[in-house]
């Protein structure tokens, strides 16, 4: 117990020494997911030096004893040892198992699909938290942020309480990009008439960077917002600011966002159309379209039912249920279904 | 391995065989032509595959507009089929005919299975003509974007070698059956029937499949 | 009305405006370029060379020409390629803060997209195909490849998608796009300009070459052995040409494929990879990278052949593990196919995709492990000569490793999550092409150049290049997987946080140093050449080499070998040198070789004026360039007079000419 101890000290000390020259935010992240893929990260390092330090050492070794004019053992016909081939194809073989394994696991555990289990290392998720709920829409070149809990909407600017789990619900209005915050949780790419999942939880008070993680077009580089961790009360005060707003989000203020334009400036919306996030994931804005569910829904309601997707995401007995499970279907899962 | 190139190696030695390091007569390898060719139609297959898969995932994205079920003339396709299945077996009597060095006789079935194979390509552009005039163009959607592009991909195939048949004629009869016009033979034939096996899966994928609800 | 028609059918879209005079960086490059070339043709013109380059060069179907005029086309290539390095490196460390450089990303976004188009499409593959072109056919004992004729048309094709990307600097611009050009970025909608189908019918054009010159090699490589050749006494260099052709032939035909309907979608309006109407983005990304994963292989595979035949003839003593490192090349073929998912695990794909293609990915570096052993212990109780290319070697190994490592962390799938896109991935995919690819081409070129030039390249330069390089590459690209880490993101034009300058400014710096190593080898080149007679290589073995292609003179007659080779054992001229083998020097007969023909460049060129008038929608010259394309190929097949036999008296000549020479050597 106590070396299983010192072992899980092993990549603290090693990200201690990594920071100490600069703010590496991959290894000092403040949310519970970021922090699991830290340790990820330096526990496959770990692994992997086992090999690549020896060959490095075996290769200037031997580059030094056996060059010429050493006169060290010389053996010109010597090709071949059985011993020595299968440690060369055992050793990495053993570490693939143990990095696999660890893939295998790790990745089922932090699938940003799955919704959050614990708050952090010591604490479950408490019995009835909700996660909070943010859809997200990447446009050219800015962040539309929806809270439909509170039915706001915030451009370039996100908030969310500390120790509350996060699902986002993300997609895109035109080209792809990757919802990126570093100091919370793993990025994932927004793309248009689909939507992708992240489920996270941010563990500390603070202002921390969020981007876009693809190019998508001359605006990307300003494509930044800060994301604040508050605690309950603040981030109340912070959903009061925003409705303090004079700004509404109609489909016609929506249509101008629309427009490309770089570095927008934070915008708060004390209201935004209710249906405004599912017309844009399923692009029917204007009257005339056909949304992307509905169109899909007559003609292939029997095919997508068999192939649904992930049963956990459903919420049994709501209202919305069927509506979800379309959503589901056709937009986050449209990917899922050609990739599996 | 290298321990048994040794040991065949002290063999010699011990048996006083010296070993020859070069050849004394010209060498000939064997020519690579038809294995050449038969590698890039494999490569060719692979752009049909990956024309097939995009089918597989856009084949029923319809977009509100219309769907195989509705558009596709199977009488029409089966037609069209027909034909080319009955150019591969003229194209193989033309080969015959050149294993028995009849060059009239091969070149008459060669122009038989252009003709089948210019049938083929008329039918296939009236059923393209037809869908457009429906507003069933390869823009409408998905569907049929894939769709024009498998079944197009595999047309234009068809109509090069129908030019590269035609060119074979009048190489033929400049030179007759000498051994590069039967190199070439040997090639269109490889591609002809390739032709026709990718069209029995455009058929059974796109047209068959297609028409079921 | 009528002549307005009339002008949009000859110059379609090209108007004044698209020659980009307003930008002074392009209008000095221009200037430079024009300056450098019309002095070359002038130089050319002077020397009265023009019919010498094209009797002997530009029409020439011998394998060796072919190889080494791609070699020249890479490096030429590689100056373009590094600029656009530089201007980046100087951008990202200059636009931090307050400050926004001197690229606007209308600029700064086509400069990073050719720099990826340019480095793998016209840099490493026309690298590791012009070694392959040179180097396999003499180390399997043959006269020439399989199709000659076929192997001069792809080298023009090669040439003429290079053309069109240097074209589309001074007419119009090049793709926004990043090197893969995925829509719907890469789309109509949001790339409406001439910049993507530069670029698709630029690749278009290479691909072509590339596509037949891997059938060809292929066909080589199976049918044309040397009698006693099996596969497994095959040197290793030639088994990773193998590998590399079969990946060729396999991958490339996707590429073709997808971005042909990419083609379409910007030209009819077809709805593949649309975000409206049915379309599935997805569908390009998992497309174009079943293409892109092989290539990676593609390129690294004839680089861990060189190291192979580099690492066993400096260490004097047989390869390690031989038929192990086949086996690995093998299993690396057949795995590649099977990753590409991993380049895009941030796509919502559920977890037992995602574990499975890590996985599969990981396991790719079990046999590349192997390799690295089979080095290591091939060095083991050697007899190491410190020569340059064994420097590569070393230099390789080490940082290759380090490449490998950071590979394996980003194909964990949690981890990937927060590495992906970012600088660390920029920083992996250099540490294993620069240190994989290129030192093993700079390892090669440097190995085999005695063998094409008749002299070694001088060895004083060849240790700058070599330390210049290396040196340059961990400070330029350390500091990028720090960025990485700080949660920087690739393709940025400009930087809010002040703290990544200092980084930026050390990568600036190593790219500065790289610059420094490029500088040595082109100057490597000319003092060599300058010194050639005291680096000359009578024997055509100068290294102790092992395999055939040092049985033959430096350079090589153009039909390599007067009889062809019977092989008995792996290392087959070591064998032969063993064996006290004489060289014949009588007994010579015809030989039986193929005829130099201006198809090829013809063939290209047509081809080059298509791709061009359909990026700048001129249908009535595309209509009549295609037109000639389809009759000088068709008039082409028409000429069956294809082949000639040198008489025996000509070799006899040859031959005895090298007779004296080694005479005069001992």
């Amino acid at each position: 117990m106590h070396l299983f101890k010192f072992l899980r000290l092993i990549p603290v000390l090693i990200a201690a020494a990594l920071m100490s020259g600069c703010d590496l935010v991959l290894m000092s992240p403040s949310g519970d997911i970021a922090a699991q893929q830290r340790d990820l990260i330096l526990w496959a390092t770990f692994l992997m030096l086992l090999v690549i330090v020896p060959v490095i050492i075996l290769t200037l070794v031997f580059a030094f004893r056996y060059r010429a004019g050493r006169n060290a053992t010389y053996k010109p016909d010597w090709d071949h040892s059985t011993v020595l081939e299968l440690v060369i194809w055992g050793a990495p073989l053993m570490i693939i198992i143990a990095l696999g394994a660890m893939t295998w696991v790790s990745t089922h555990k932090l699938d940003p699909y799955r919704p959050l289990e614990r708050i952090d290392a010591n604490r479950p998720v408490p019995e009835g938290v909700e996660p909070l709920v943010i859809e997200v829409v990447s446009l050219d070149w800015k962040w539309l942020f929806f809270y439909p809990e509170q039915n706001v909407a915030v451009v370039n600017e996100l908030a969310a309480p500390v120790d509350r789990p996060i699902r986002f619900k993300i997609t895109s209005e035109g080209a792809m990009n990757s919802f990126f915050i570093p100091a919370l949780a793993g990025q994932i790419y927004s793309m248009a008439g689909m939507e992708t999942k992240l489920h996270a939880v941010i563990n500390e008070v603070g202002v921390y960077d969020g981007f876009s993680a693809n190019y998508s077009g001359a605006g990307f580089s300003d494509m930044r917002f800060k994301f604040h961790g508050l605690s309950d009360e603040d981030f109340d005060a912070w959903i009061a600011k925003v409705k303090a707003s004079p700004n509404a989000l109609t489909r016609d203020v929506y249509r101008e966002l629309e427009q490309p334009s770089q570095a927008n400036p934070v915008t708060y919306y004390a209201s935004a159309d209710e249906t405004l996030y599912h017309d844009i994931l399923n692009r029917c804005l204007e009257s005339g379209d056909v949304c992307m569910d509905e169109m899909m829904a007559f003609t292939e309601l029997g095919l997508t039912m068999c192939i649904a997707g992930d049963p956990r995401d459903r919420e049994a007995g709501s209202e919305k249920e069927v509506r979800e499970l379309l959503d589901l279907t056709m937009a986050g899962d449209n990917g899922r279904s050609l990739n599996q | 391995m290298s321990e048994t190139t040794h040991d065949t190696l002290a063999g010699n030695a011990e048996r006083g065989e010296p070993l020859q390091f070069h050849e004394t007569t010209e060498h000939h390898p064997e020519t690579g032509t038809l294995l050449g060719f038969w590698i890039y139609l494999m490569s060719d297959c692979l752009i049909f595959a990956s024309l097939f898969a995009t089918y597989g995932v856009l084949g029923r994205s319809y977009a509100d507009g219309p769907t195989g079920m509705e558009l596709f003339d199977l009488p029409l396709v089966a037609m069209n089929t027909s034909l080319l299945l009955l150019s591969s077996i003229t194209y193989g009597f033309a080969m015959l005919r050149m294993q028995a060095n009849h060059l009239r006789g091969t070149m008459v079935w060669l122009a038989i299975t252009g003709l089948l194979g210019a049938g083929f390509l008329g039918l296939e552009l009236y059923e393209f003509n037809h869908l457009i005039h429906e507003g069933a163009g390869p823009w409408r959607s998905g569907f049929l974007s894939s769709f024009f592009g498998l079944v197009g991909t595999h047309g234009l195939h068809v109509l090069f070698g129908i030019v590269w048949l035609v060119t074979l004629l009048f190489q033929l009869k400049k030179h007759g059956l000498i051994p590069e016009n039967q190199r070439r033979l040997f090639c269109l034939s490889m591609f002809w029937h390739f032709l026709d096996v990718v069209w029995i899966g455009v058929f059974t994928f796109v047209y068959l499949m297609g028409v079921l609800p | 009305m009528s002549e307005l028609d009339l002008t949009k059918l000859i110059f379609g879209r090209l108007t004044l405006e698209s020659i980009p005079y307003h930008e002074p960086i392009l209008i000095v490059t221009f200037v430079m370029v024009a300056l450098g070339g019309l002095a070359l043709l002038g130089f050319i013109t002077y020397k009265k060379a023009w019919g010498y380059l094209w009797s002997e060069w530009f029409t020439s179907i011998d394998h060796k020409k072919i190889g080494i005029m791609y070699m020249v086309l890479a490096i030429v290539m590689l100056l373009r390629g590094f600029s656009d390095a530089i201007l980046m490196r100087i951008q990202q460390a200059w636009a931090v803060g307050d400050a926004a450089g001197y690229l606007p990303p209308d600029h700064y976004d086509q400069i990073f997209t050719a720099h990826g188009v340019i480095m793998i499409f016209f840099v490493a593959m026309p690298m590791i195909t012009g070694i392959m072109n040179y180097v396999v056919p003499l180390q399997i004992g043959a006269r020439d490849v399989a199709f000659p004729f076929l192997n001069n048309f792809s080298f023009w094709m090669t040439t003429s998608g290079a053309v069109l990307v240097m074209a589309s600097l001074f007419v119009g611009e090049f793709a926004k796009t990043g090197w893969l050009a995925y829509p719907p970025v890469s789309g109509i909608i949001k790339s409406p300009g001439v910049g993507v189908d530069y670029y698709i019918w630029s690749l278009q054009l290479a691909g072509v070459g590339t596509l037949l010159s891997g059938v060809n090699l292929l066909v080589t490589i199976v049918k044309m052995r040397a009698p006693g050749m099996s596969l497994m006494r095959m040197p290793v260099f030639s088994w990773t040409a193998l590998c590399t052709n079969v990946l060729i032939v396999a991958a490339f035909p996707v590429l073709t494929a997808v971005l042909a309907m990419l083609a379409l979608d910007r030209y009819l309006g077809t709805a593949f990879f649309t975000s409206d109407l049915g379309g599935n983005v997805m569908m390009y990304i998992n497309l174009i990278w079943i293409w892109g994963h092989p290539e990676v292989y593609i390129l690294v595979l004839p680089a861990f052949g060189v190291f192979s035949e580099i690492v066993s003839t400096f260490s004097r003593k047989r390869l390690f593990g031989y038929a192990s490192m086949v086996y690995a090349t093998v299993v690396i073929t057949v795995l590649s196919y099977l990753v590409w998912l991993h380049h895009f695990f941030t796509m919502g794909s559920g977890p037992t995709v995602n574990s499975f293609f890590g996985i599969t990915t990981m396991i790719i570096s079990i046999p590349t492990g192997a390799k690295v052993f089979n080095w290591l212990f091939t060095m083991y109780r050697g007899r190491i000569e410190m020569e340059v290319p064994m420097l590569w070697t070393l230099g390789f190994i080490i940082t290759f490793v380090i490449g490998g490592m950071t590979g394996v962390l980003l194909a964990v799938p949690p981890a990937d999550f927060v590495l992906h896109n970012s600088l660390f991935l920029v920083a992996h995919f250099h540490n294993v092409i620069i240190g994989g690819v290129l030192f093993g081409m700079f390892a090669g070129i440097t190995y085999w150049y005695p063998k094409a030039f008749g002299y070694k390249l001088d060895p004083f330069w060849g240790k700058m290049s070599f330390w210049f390089w290396t040196i340059g590459f961990y400070f330029a690209f350390m500091p990028l997987y720090v960025l990485g880490l700080m949660g920087v993101t690739r393709r940025m034009n400009h930087f809010d946080d002040p703290s990544v300058q200092i980084w930026f400014i050390i990568a600036a710096f190593g790219a500065f140093l790289i610059a420094i190593g490029i500088a040595s080898f082109l100057i490597q080149l000319v003092v060599s050449y300058r010194r050639r007679d005291e680096l000359r290589d009578e024997t055509g073995d100068p290294w102790h080499g092992r395999t055939l292609e040092w049985s033959t003179s430096s350079p090589p007659p153009y039909y390599n070998f007067a009889f062809t080779p019977r092989v008995h054992d792996m290392d087959a001229w070591w064998q032969m040198k063993e064996h006290g083998y004489k060289r014949p020097e009588e007994g010579f007969l015809p030989i039986h070789m193929p005829k130099n023909t201006g198809a090829g460049i013809i063939l290209a060129g047509i081809a080059t004026v298509l791709g061009f008038a359909l990026i700048w929608h001129m249908w009535l010259l595309a209509g009549i360039s295609f037109l000639a394309l389809l009759a000088v190929a068709i008039g082409h097949t028409f000429n069956y007079d294809r082949d000639y036999h040198i008489p025996a008296d000509e070799v006899a000549g040859i031959e005895a000419n090298r007779t004296r020479m080694l005479a005069n050597h001992v």
